[in-house]
């Protein structure tokens, strides 16, 4: 969408020149067009990588006049070796950068004057050496095959420069993209606090932009030189301003954090033809220069316009509501004969870590006995048995962790919302498992990166099953999801053996708990905005179907987990209100309401009151457990049985609670249940 | 951090001093070692000589104080001018020629007021476009030659550059009443005290209740309006207008005296008497350099060095404020 306009923009360009100047698209035409775009380029690329770190240099016009300068001077007065004169240029040219780079990035001066005044000052220089040998200079000629290459030759047909161009623009498409070095220029122009706070040299990262610009700018002088031999007190006059036209041109944006090399190339090859294009157009002096301040004035207002505008105009089309027409409710009243009858069970809760958690979205306990929860601040906390008084930070893991399971070697396997899957062994060392899964092929947004890993389970091969709630937000947008009702949800499976990482189910309507059956042949998983729970064949006839296991729950169901004697155990995070169920079969009005109304005043979804059910292998309702005084745990988003007790997280929570369970197998715990008695 | 901090307070305030000090020995070095250059005449071709690029600082302080820049105040300056002289080369009444000249002046400031302050483009890129773009159109379409000269009949606005009043150059006297009026305005009236809250804290005046936008835009139509008059001034002192001006090195000239003299980039700080001392030492530097007989090129080279270090000084001693810079301000 970034890219649209400009290349609209460039084919509108090229049409209008090959329309109104005669022999615009001839061999040769093109041929010298493409050399001069070579040159051009490099210092659009090179301007672009500085505006990428979030400065700007508009010294390239100088530094270029320098690098021209030096290498005619030392090729044809100090009669150098070719390779040397131009590796000297390019010193020249990435000496000046360094100074910019020093003064901007150390001395954190403000890039645009102090490339201004390093523009002067170069410029002063450049005509200062002029004055001494720009006889010399022209008075000599350079009798060289490399040299004449390098200014007029052609590789497979494509002159020099050109070729060196799309060299280039590979190379730093490749280090941008893909290595640290680019990464770390992305990073600090995007936010420069934060590249700092996460332990970037942010002071070394924006010199090095500038030292890149110059090095790129004196090449782009060393092509010209040797195509026109020529060192004069015009030569780069006026080259900043059209260079950065270019870069912004392209949809990099001021400010850095945004743009490509692509877009660069793109601007660079707009504006020359421009520039090129009027000239051969007749127009009289002044035209290009006009031209180039309108393009500029309308490139950067568009820019400043789209980057405000952007978040609003996403929001306005982004959000797409669909049509979700759920199953009736069944009956929570208290005189009801429904398993699902509120009842006030969990005000018997006794409470662990009360204000000394913040949010455990999931609770679960290891073979010791030791309660373990994830929390907002991005830790896994560990409450240590017997008592549940000693709480300690487990693991730091970062992001906002979610689902927790142990596996076969004791090992913390966790979800990590915004992070992916990770895993905390019993040394507490965090490994990352994985980030990212197969891209489906028609999708527009990117999904192959993970964004709202949720809760996982381990089946005996060690195969993790976890769920990715939705493709389309982060965790802090939950409830824009819960607005569309879109199956933006899916299951994804990681082998540890091979490190493969496969999406299995998609278009899961946030898809949330996970669970391994009691005989290990399917995976229970919970579809929160769906009001159900589903079975995913692992094993046996029906391999790798799916079929649902309980279709009307009365709320909105999270983690799913084991309990005693072949049971089972979901969450309720909320209960179905009737005009939310009722807005859901509305898609129009959900989207006006996206549209039209703030936030914060939209229809939610009811998660304040939950429960938590228990049922069997067959999907039979056993039980409820319900918070009638709501001064527990109203909200539940997660349960585990161990020994006879169950204990409760809620992502909303400010506590855990346990309470004993006088129907369950008292010596029952998880670890056992999955990984049998440890040795 | 205290006594960092209190230092720099007194660094700050004493900015001023500090350059007026050095002036004054540059001065007293100059009159002493240099011939010729304590001599009546030579001191008020001194001032003189610099009383336009005073002026012209002037309405760049406007745009500073309020943390922006205007780069396009020299094509506003040349073209404007340029036009005016080959309108009335042509033909057209001089009364006419001026109002047509001002009102390009204007049309350049208006727009760029609109583009930095309802658009939101930073300055320095809208007046970095302006520049070119004020140049490109009036070569383009107004003023088909590089220098223009002005019309004979054009005897009755020469005093403006040429007069003298009591053997004071009238350009200086217009540079002193220029420099106070803009002092008048931005101590003694409204908009000019919310000048001072924009480039203090734009986002803090402006949930003040300051009219931001109007006040930006009022900064571009001053410094404009300014550019214009001193354009006139140097097409009648010297005859002529010579449009190259645009492209040589003189708005680093202007940014220069403006930053000198201590009204900080980072907006907020100094005022007129800044610009005054700071027109005063440039004056005082190039006026001696030109007795000394340094070449052209080299002075050059002096200043864009003089300049860097201004800037330098002036980061270190207005050091950007985290909290109110933006993601961006470059």
């Amino acid at each position: 969408m970034d890219n649209a306009i400009p290349v609209l923009l460039l084919i509108t360009v090229v049409g209008y020149m090959a329309g109104s100047i005669p022999n615009f698209t001839s061999v040769g035409s093109l041929a010298d067009m493409s050399r001069q775009i070579g040159e051009f380029g490099l210092i659009v690329i090179g301007m672009t990588v500085v505006m990428l770190a979030g400065g700007i240099d508009l010294s390239v016009g100088s530094t270029f006049a320098l690098a021209d300068f030096t290498v005619l001077a030392l090729v044809s007065v100090a009669k150098w070796p070719i390779a040397l004169a131009i590796a000297a240029a390019v010193a020249v040219g990435a000496l000046v950068g360094l100074i910019n780079g020093l003064l901007i990035g150390y001395l954190r001066l403000r890039a645009f004057l102090t490339t201004l005044v390093m523009l002067t000052l170069v410029r002063a220089v450049v005509e200062l050496l002029l004055q001494l040998y720009s006889v010399q200079i022209a008075s000599s000629d350079v009798e060289s095959d490399f040299w004449d290459f390098i200014g007029t030759g052609s590789v497979l047909g494509a002159p020099f420069s050109f070729v060196v161009l799309i060299a280039t623009a590979i190379a730093a498409h490749f280090v941008l993209t893909r290595l640290r070095a680019g990464w770390r220029i992305m990073a600090v122009g995007g936010s420069r606090r934060s590249a700092y706070n996460a332990g970037i040299p942010v002071r070394r990262t924006v010199c090095q932009s500038y030292v890149v610009s110059g090095v790129l700018t004196s090449l782009a002088g060393v092509l010209y030189a040797a195509r026109l031999s020529g060192a004069g007190p015009d030569t780069g006059i006026g080259l900043e301003l059209t260079v950065v036209t270019a870069a912004l041109l392209g949809g990099n944006s001021v400010g850095g954090g945004r743009g490509s090399i692509g877009k660069a190339l793109i601007g660079a090859i707009i504006v020359s033809l421009l520039t090129n294009g009027l000239v051969r157009l007749g127009l009289q002096n002044g035209a290009s220069s006009m031209v180039t301040g309108f393009v500029l004035l309308l490139a950067i207002a568009i820019d400043v316009r789209w980057a405000k505008w952007r978040y609003k105009l996403q929001s306005k089309v982004y959000v797409s509501p669909a049509y979700l027409a759920l199953p009736p409710t069944p009956p929570i009243d208290a005189e009801s004969s429904s398993p699902y009858a509120v009842n006030d069970r969990l005000s018997a809760v006794e409470i662990i870590g009360l204000g000394e958690v913040d949010g455990p979205e999931d609770v679960i306990l290891d073979a010791a006995d030791n309660l373990y929860c994830s929390v907002r601040q991005g830790d896994i906390i560990r409450f240590l048995a017997p008592d549940y008084t000693r709480r300690e930070v487990y693991a730091h893991v970062g992001g906002r962790p979610l689902g927790l399971a142990f596996d076969r070697d004791q090992s913390l396997v966790v979800c990590i919302a915004g992070m992916g899957l990770y895993r905390v062994d019993e040394q507490r060392n965090i490994r990352k498992l994985t980030a990212e899964t197969n891209r489906s092929r028609f999708s527009i947004i990117d999904d192959s990166r993970m964004r709202l890993a949720d809760d996982l389970d381990i089946a005996q091969d060690g195969r993790v099953y976890f769920s990715e709630a939705t493709i389309r937000y982060g965790f802090e947008e939950w409830v824009v999801d819960a607005l569309e009702g879109r199956g933006n949800g899916r299951i994804i499976r990681y082998d540890p053996a091979t490190g493969a990482t496969r999406t299995i189910l998609r278009n899961l309507l946030f898809a949330n708990g996970m669970c391994i059956a009691h005989d290990n042949r399917s995976v229970l998983f919970a579809e929160t905005w769906g009001c159900r729970l589903s079975r995913y064949w692992l094993d046996g006839p029906k391999k790798g179907t799916v079929e649902i296991l309980i279709s009307d729950l009365p709320g909105y169901p999270d983690n799913i987990n084991r309990g005693s004697r072949g049971t089972y155990w979901v969450a309720l995070a909320g209960t179905r209100t009737p005009a939310y169920d009722l807005a859901m079969t509305m898609p129009a009005f959900r989207r006006r309401m996206a549209r039209r109304v703030a936030g914060d005043e939209w229809l939610f979804p009811n998660v304040n009151v939950g429960c938590v059910v228990h049922f069997d292998e067959s999907g039979r309702i056993l039980d409820s457990l319900w918070d009638l005084t709501g001064k527990n745990h109203p909200a539940i988003t997660s349960m585990r049985e161990h020994r006879g007790y169950l204990y409760l997280g809620g992502v909303t929570n400010n506590r855990i609670g346990r309470i004993g369970l006088p129907d369950a197998d008292p010596e029952w715990t998880g670890p056992t249940s999955y990984w049998g008695g440890r040795p | 951090m205290f006594w960092g901090g209190v230092s720099r307070a007194l660094l700050v305030r004493d900015q001023e001093k500090v350059v007026l000090l050095i002036a004054i020995t540059l001065f007293c070095c100059f009159s002493i070692f240099l011939n010729g250059f304590i001599s009546a005449g030579n001191l008020l071709t001194l001032v003189r000589s610099v009383s336009i690029l005073g002026i012209l600082g002037v309405g760049m302080a406007f745009l500073v104080i309020g943390r922006g820049i205007d780069l396009s105040i020299v094509a506003i300056y040349a073209m404007s001018a340029a036009w005016t002289l080959h309108l009335a080369n042509a033909g057209v009444s001089i009364p006419l020629a001026m109002l047509l000249g001002y009102l390009l002046a204007l049309a350049a400031g208006v727009i760029n007021g609109v583009l930095i302050a309802y658009v939101e483009v930073p300055a320095l890129f809208a007046t970095l476009g302006m520049a070119s773009l004020v140049y490109g159109f009036a070569r383009y379409a107004l003023v088909p030659l590089v220098v223009v000269y002005m019309p004979a009949g054009a005897s009755g606005i020469a005093w403006v550059g040429g007069g003298f009043v009591f053997g004071v150059p009238i350009p200086i006297l217009l540079f002193a009443l220029i420099a106070l009026l803009g002092h008048a305005f931005l101590r003694f009236t409204k908009p000019g005290r919310f000048i001072y809250a924009i480039g203090d804290n734009f986002a803090a005046a402006r949930i003040s209740g300051a009219p931001v936008r109007p006040i930006i835009v009022l900064q571009c139509v001053l410094s404009a309006t300014i550019a214009y008059l001193a354009g006139m001034i140097t097409a009648t002192a010297v005859s002529s207008m010579d449009t190259n001006v645009t492209n040589s090195s003189m708005i680093y000239d202007v940014i220069l005296v403006v930053v000198l003299g201590g009204i900080g980039l980072s907006g907020g700080r100094g005022g007129i008497r800044n610009v005054i001392v700071g027109t005063l030492l440039i004056g005082i530097l190039l006026n001696g350099m030109t007795i000394m007989n340094v070449q052209y090129t080299l002075q050059n080279v002096i200043r864009g060095l003089i300049l860097l270090a201004a800037i330098v000084i002036d980061s270190i001693l207005n050091p950007r404020d985290e909290l109110t810079a933006q993601q961006g301000d470059i």
